[in-house]
């Protein structure tokens, strides 16, 4: 039904709630769709013009942004946002970010991905847009924030595009590496003092899709998806794969995880089945999702060899 | 250093009875044995048992543990329980003798600004130490640095005051420095965001699963600071009386508080530096033997070592069951048990300290 709609009225589309239309229905509309309205976990946001000063305080989105092609768009970037390296950075904070910094980029748009002490509608009073991003659940949301990055910007069909393209690859892959990776265990490490994310976690839910069982769910009784999980457990659980996403930030490598006392017993460091993946491709759930999926593939092909 | 002068003299207060001791020891035994026979892993208590005959040799016994049980326990969990008595002890050691020598109840080891500094040290590594260099090791170095060289400043603040022998002049000069390194800590925190989960779960404090390694690292620190404190205990008594009474028993008061300033710090620096703040166990513990039993200084050191070491082996086994299997900060534990404990003790005693 919402397909039928659609093809028969392309501007009413653009203007109604992104997630109803699949990825297949967008590239239908015309890039002069303004005004356009999208609908965030954080509220519904409609922008009038096709935006021209866009400012950027998430890594993820930055990556997306530029992904999308609006790229030329885009005036200042966040202190974190390192990649793409055309990106435009800037010392503004994403985690403290200062409203009057911000307004001196004289930005239309505010992509966020953390809404600290009221800064939207601090933004907000002084008529600047703001589309709060928050960290992706799943990869339909992962999906659904570059497409809807593509209806405020004007780059619906490229999009699109990038969206079909991730998709497909990460099928692809997926169809792969499945028969081997649903055998298989994974523990995921974010720090050296063994955090870890469960399934409920997006980086859970890419292990979840290749069919890995993640040991660090039969630790979150508290359901924050993050636990901190004891050594004993984590050696006695024996993982398959240990991915290190600690790598940047804390020193880890799989010889150092190969010398902690008593991990010498894990079959994912006898096999030396340890992938490090850089932090922030791990923690950020944009267009680079795909590279993390061919890292694992490529560890559980060896696995699986 | 007037030992014998002070041990004639009518200093009076309660020595060590040895129904206490023998109380004290049973307690840690008890903490020690559960804390190697209960953890996330159910390795069984016969199992481990044997395990543990057949490393002493004892013959005829062989341990019916997997190599990875085997691992689990002897370079896991048995140095885990190891470092939570090292750090316990010498927390409530550290506590014990501030009170003393500062005179003021509410001294904890970290009075000095040991905790500010060394949580200066620890953000410093995470935030600007090259990767390679970035890992366990060198966090720890850098926090014991930091601690040490705060109670330096706090020290030598202190003495710039030209009022060295008022040891209240000290503990302003403590709240100083603490403030100042405090301040520096959170501004490069905050310029370097992303170490903020690293930082945070640092200054939580934890008992780390290091292995052999740590304990390594902080045994000498701590079997020195006690020689030293111990071996000093009866002059905490004195100097408990107040700056010139001490003097005047002939007890050399800056030295021998310097002495014992230095043992108390670089013991507390080392395991700050390997299990971050842990909160609560170096007040609690002195003030819970003080009320039970009444003791003085020359029985309340010892005692503080013994039972710090318990209270932080059983702490920390309630941190790593809880919620197994998933770990829950030591901090929390501590404070959780302690508080109500002392409220107890509290209420159930009528001895002043």
């Amino acid at each position: 039904m919402p397909r039928l709609i659609a093809l028969l009225a392309p501007a009413l589309v653009a203007a109604c709630v992104v997630g109803l239309s699949g990825a297949a229905a967008a590239p239908v509309q015309t890039e002069a769709a303004f005004p356009v309205t999208i609908t965030t976990p954080a509220g519904k946001v409609t922008v009038r013009r096709k935006p021209q000063r866009i400012v950027s305080l998430s890594p993820t989105a930055t990556e997306s942004l530029f992904a999308i092609g609006a790229g030329p768009q885009v005036v200042a970037v966040d202190d974190r946002s390192d990649y793409p390296k055309t990106a435009p950075r800037s010392s503004l904070s994403g985690f403290t970010p200062n409203v009057e910094a911000i307004a001196a980029y004289r930005p239309d748009l505010v992509v966020i991905a953390y809404d600290p002490k009221g800064l939207s509608s601090a933004l907000r009073r002084l008529g600047i847009t703001v589309v709060h991003h928050d960290g992706a659940r799943t990869l339909k949301g992962a999906y659904q924030q570059i497409r809807q990055l593509g209806l405020v910007t004007g780059n619906a069909a490229p999009a699109a595009r990038v969206v079909t393209g991730m998709k497909s690859r990460i099928d692809r892959i997926v169809k792969a590496a499945r028969p081997t990776a649903s055998r298989l265990s994974v523990y995921h490490e974010l720090t050296p003092d063994l955090y870890s994310a469960t399934s409920n976690t997006f980086v859970g839910q890419v292990y979840r899709a290749l069919g890995l069982r993640n040991v660090a769910d039969a630790a979150d009784s508290a359901g924050s998806g993050y636990p901190q999980l004891s050594a004993e457990y984590v050696v006695a659980s024996n993982p398959d794969l240990i991915v290190l996403a600690d790598t940047a930030c804390c020193g880890q490598s799989p010889a150092t995880v190969a010398q902690r006392p008593g991990w010498d017993h894990v079959s994912a460091v006898r096999t030396g089945s340890i992938v490090r993946v850089d932090d922030s491709i791990a923690s950020r759930w944009g267009p680079r999702l795909v590279n993390f999926f061919r890292a694992l593939s490529s560890a559980l092909g060896r696995l699986g060899s | 250093m007037g030992v014998a002068a002070v041990e004639s003299t009518d200093v009076r207060a309660r020595g060590l009875s040895p129904l206490w001791v023998l109380g004290a020891v049973a307690f840690l035994l008890v903490s020690l044995v559960i804390g190697v026979l209960v953890g996330p892993i159910e390795l069984g208590i016969g199992s481990v048992l044997e395990s543990a005959a057949a490393r002493l040799h004892i013959p005829g016994a062989t341990t019916s543990l997997t190599p990875t049980e085997e691992a689990i326990l002897w370079e896991i969990r048995v140095p885990r329980v190891v470092l939570a008595a090292l750090v316990g002890g010498m927390l409530a050691l550290a506590g014990a003798t501030y009170q003393g020598v500062f005179r003021n109840p509410l001294a904890d080891p970290y009075l000095l600004g040991i905790a500010a500094g060394a949580g200066l040290g620890a953000t410093l590594a995470i935030a600007y130490l090259p990767e390679g260099l970035r890992g366990q090791r060198a966090l720890p170095a850098a926090a014991f640095v930091g601690g040490a060289l705060a109670v330096f400043m706090t020290y030598a603040v202190g003495r710039s005051a030209r009022r060295e022998r008022d040891a209240a002049t000290l503990v302003l000069a403590g709240v100083t420095v603490a403030a100042f390194f405090t301040a520096w800590q959170t501004f490069v925190q905050q310029q370097n965001a992303e170490t903020l989960q690293q930082v945070y779960t640092w200054i939580l404090g934890n008992i780390p699963s290091t292995g052999w390694s740590d304990v390594i690292l902080v045994l000498p620190y701590v079997a020195a600071a006690a020689v030293v404190i111990l071996a000093l205990r009866r002059v905490v008594d004195v100097l408990s009386l107040g700056d010139d009474e001490a003097a005047s028993l002939g007890v050399d008061v800056r030295r021998v508080r310097l002495a014992l300033v230095i043992a108390a710090t670089l013991g507390t620096a080392a395991v700050v530096a390997v299990s971050g703040l842990i909160g609560f166990v170096g007040i609690i513990v002195p003030h819970a033997i003080r009320l039970l039993t009444g003791v003085g200084y020359r029985a309340l050191l010892p005692l503080s070592v013994i039972l710090g070491a318990g209270f932080l082996v059983l702490a920390d086994v309630i941190a790593r069951t809880a919620l197994s299997p998933a770990e829950l900060p030591l901090g929390v534990v501590t404070a959780f048990l302690g508080a109500p404990f002392f409220a107890i003790v509290l209420r159930s005693t009528r001895v002043g300290p």
